[in-house]
């Protein structure tokens, strides 16, 4: 039953896709020559203002240009203009190390807020505040004081990532069982042995939650991040499209985004189930 | 006569008339006398610093000008190079000079924004002229002016390609902490324009244009001034008769094609971009506003200049020598060619053409050619800095008193430019200020506010 339901599901997610890229194609065809122009004249104009052709690329256009890129993704003609591989292996490199760096202070610092009341309330408001700030509201400050733009995007990703993650440790810290804690402090079980034996395995879970919703949050920013300060990563490939008025590459870029942005979140979802636990 | 002319060559003109000064016009000279005429002979670079060597090498074995003349008169200016190079080392001596004391840093970064108003700084990459001042430069592509500021002061870069106003409001603090800045060459003159989208065809007066919504690249940034100036001439206060909105390039192109804009003053390629892709057409030149206005600027900061003399002077030299090269009409093809790809300007090869050789498509259907569309000089003359505090001061961008001399002579480096191009053989303008007209308003620069209170529209302060 299974089986079919996952066959029946994969029919329809085809059949949506076919009709959403017919539709794309009817919508964005030429409307043929689109006005009367001497030829000189016309040599000198781009294809939307001799052929009538749309500004948006159809998906027959897309697909062309992808096929380009997939050919030659690791390409390096100097220091603007690399290929899609190069670009993406950029973008995520900063999101690790910032992703990282996040990590590295979050979970502790979650650790002691979830385990001590005094901190939690204490911190709170701070993190309340930070917690809603956009990623581009830190990069000029992150630019102006940090004085190094491959520095600041890092430091932008850090700063954005480190609050789903930090929450949701002192959440799960928090929240283990009374029970099990009680269990440990009859046993006598010292403290730090207590935090490794006891409480990671059974905040670990929800820690691995945060760190999913962080990993996305990462992601999402590095895009923004590579947009504004330029340079190399596929927030600049985008960047360097646009200024270029290429849709269709922009259009490739939007859809490698997702992609690696579906297989990080995947690679944290795998993690995270192999740290659940039956009750 | 231009800089970029062989001061040796005896065809070039040295007035506004013809090479005899017979005739008022070069054509009515060349009608007069077809024999005389002769091809600009094109020296190469060795050839040119050949020339500064041997006549400096001439001056020193007959400190006499008349002796030198009265041998050079006798024997030929030939038998002469070639009698002192018998007992001088000319060809090492001008290899000597031209390397002119080694760079400090080789390795260099230089930021642009992918316009054709950068043309010198990043062809300099492709066509070696970095490589051939003994620089190895990278040019990097940058997001947007107020980054390509903030790289530089953060020292990422070691220079940049900056709106010609720009470096004047950093060393001003305009916005924040003032750092001194210096402009040692103007990248491109002329090279904007008013593009219109296409609704407003048949709007051409300004008059009508109340309530029209512009774009302009920069605050500080010749765009800015020219655009309110060309308004302000015409009964339209930018401040309140029309909305300013500052908006990155591509952004002009897609907000005018959405309506979003009614038109922009932008740099090119944009503009001609937009009309390529059938969104708008080119109401006027900015040349027509201001014929031989500068634009763009190669600037760099004082504390380079001091930590670095030898690469700052090595990385001049490369820009005036591309800029030389990218002024000869002939060159823009291959130049237009060199820029295009991704790593650089990264737009269609027949765009930049177009604005490059001046023939161009005005996106109304007729095909206009203008050779000067845009142009290259990389005099840095100190009059263009006073006329921008002018507008600055006009606009309310600077309050209070300004000493405009102090400021120029402080960021626009004539004096260091004129030294290098000297160097190289050419022949800079011995002024460092020239007056000119916008608008057919004349600009002189030792009178900077009685022309601040000359014009009508302005902002009170």
């Amino acid at each position: 039953m299974t089986a079919s339901l996952r066959l029946r599901a994969a029919v329809v997610s085809i059949v949506l896709l076919a009709v959403f890229l017919g539709a794309w194609h009817l919508a964005t065809r030429g409307t043929g020559t689109a006005a009367n122009m001497s030829p000189e004249y016309a040599k000198l104009m781009g294809l939307t203002a001799t052929q009538g052709k749309s500004a948006m690329p159809g998906p027959l256009d897309v697909g062309a240009k992808l096929w380009e890129h997939l050919r030659r993704p690791f390409y390096d003609n100097g220091p603007n203009d690399k290929g899609l591989g190069i670009q993406l292996a950029f973008s995520l490199g900063r999101v690790m190390l910032g992703y990282l760096i996040a990590v590295a202070i979050a979970i502790p610092l979650g650790f002691l807020i979830g385990m001590s009341p005094l901190m939690s309330k204490a911190l709170d408001p701070f993190i309340q505040i930070l917690k809603p700030i956009s990623p581009l509201a830190w990069m000029p400050l992150a630019l102006y004081t940090i004085k190094d733009s491959s520095l600041s995007a890092i430091f932008v990703i850090f700063i954005c990532s480190v609050w789903p993650m930090l929450i949701n440790t002192a959440f799960g810290v928090a929240s283990v069982r009374k029970e099990w804690i009680n269990v440990a402090r009859t046993l006598e079980v010292g403290n730090l042995r207590r935090a490794f034996t006891v409480i990671l395995p059974a905040a670990a879970p929800t820690i691995l939650t945060g760190m999913r919703i962080s990993i996305g949050i990462a992601w999402l920013v590095i895009v923004a991040a590579e947009m504004l300060v330029g340079g190399t990563g596929i927030g600049y490939f985008v960047w360097n499209e646009w200024n270029n008025l290429s849709i269709t590459n922009v259009i490739i870029a939007i859809l490698l985004i997702g992609l690696v942005g579906m297989a990080l979140d995947q690679i944290l979802a795998r993690v995270s189930r192999l740290v659940t636990f039956p009750e | 006569m231009s800089i970029f002319d062989d001061p040796f060559d005896a065809g070039s003109s040295v007035n506004a008339g013809c090479i005899c000064g017979q005739h008022r016009s070069p054509a009515e000279h060349e009608r007069a006398v077809p024999a005389l005429r002769c091809e600009p002979v094109v020296e190469s670079h060795e050839k040119r610093y050949e020339n500064v060597v041997a006549s400096a090498v001439l001056r020193a074995v007959f400190p006499e000008a008349a002796t030198r003349r009265a041998f050079l008169k006798s024997v030929g200016a030939a038998t002469a190079l070639a009698a002192v190079s018998q007992f001088f080392p000319l060809k090492t001596a001008t290899e000597a000079f031209a390397e002119s004391g080694a760079p400090e840093k080789k390795d260099l970064k230089v930021g642009f924004i992918p316009i054709t108003c950068a043309t010198p700084i990043i062809m300099a990459a492709p066509l070696g002229f970095y490589a051939k001042a003994g620089l190895n430069v990278e040019v990097v592509k940058t997001a947007g002016w107020a980054v390509i500021r903030d790289k530089t002061i953060n020292k990422e870069y070691d220079a940049s390609h900056m709106l010609a106003p720009m470096p004047i409001a950093i060393s001003l603090g305009l916005g924040a902490q003032p750092i001194p800045f210096t402009v040692p060459a103007i990248e491109n003159i002329n090279g904007q324009g008013i593009v219109l989208a296409m609704k407003h065809k048949d709007k051409r007066d300004p008059k009508d244009w109340k309530g029209m919504k512009f774009a302009i690249p920069f605050d500080y940034s010749m765009h800015n001034y020219l655009l309110r100036y060309y308004l302000a001439e015409h009964g339209i206060d930018p401040d309140t008769d029309v909305q300013l909105r500052s908006v990155p390039p591509p952004e002009m192109v897609a907000n005018l094609r959405a309506d979003n804009i009614d038109g922009f003053l932008a740099p090119d390629n944009i503009c001609q971009r937009a009309i390529y892709d059938g969104a708008g057409f080119l109401h006027i030149l900015s040349k027509e506003i201001w014929d031989g206005h500068p634009c763009c600027s190669f600037a760099a900061s004082r504390e380079f200049i001091t930590a670095a003399p030898n690469s700052f002077a090595a990385l001049t030299r490369a820009i005036v020598d591309a800029t030389a090269y990218a002024s000869k009409a002939e060159n823009r093809k291959q130049i237009a060619e060199a820029i295009a790809p991704a790593n650089y300007i990264n737009a269609p090869v027949t765009v930049l053409e177009q604005v490059l050789t001046g023939t161009y498509a005005d996106g109304l259907g007729g095909v206009k050619t203008d050779p000067k569309r845009v142009d290259f000089d990389p005099f840095p003359w100190q009059s263009f800095a006073v006329w921008m505090l002018t507008q600055m001061k006009r606009w309310g961008q600077i309050k209070g008193d300004v000493d405009y001399k102090a400021v120029a002579e402080q960021i626009y480096l004539a004096t260091d430019t004129r030294k290098v191009m000297t160097e190289m053989g050419l022949s800079p303008p011995k002024d460092s200020y020239k007056s000119f007209s916008v608008m057919g308003k004349p600009f002189d620069p030792t009178k900077p506010d009685d022309y601040v209170a000359s014009f009508k529209i302005k902002k009170a302060s």
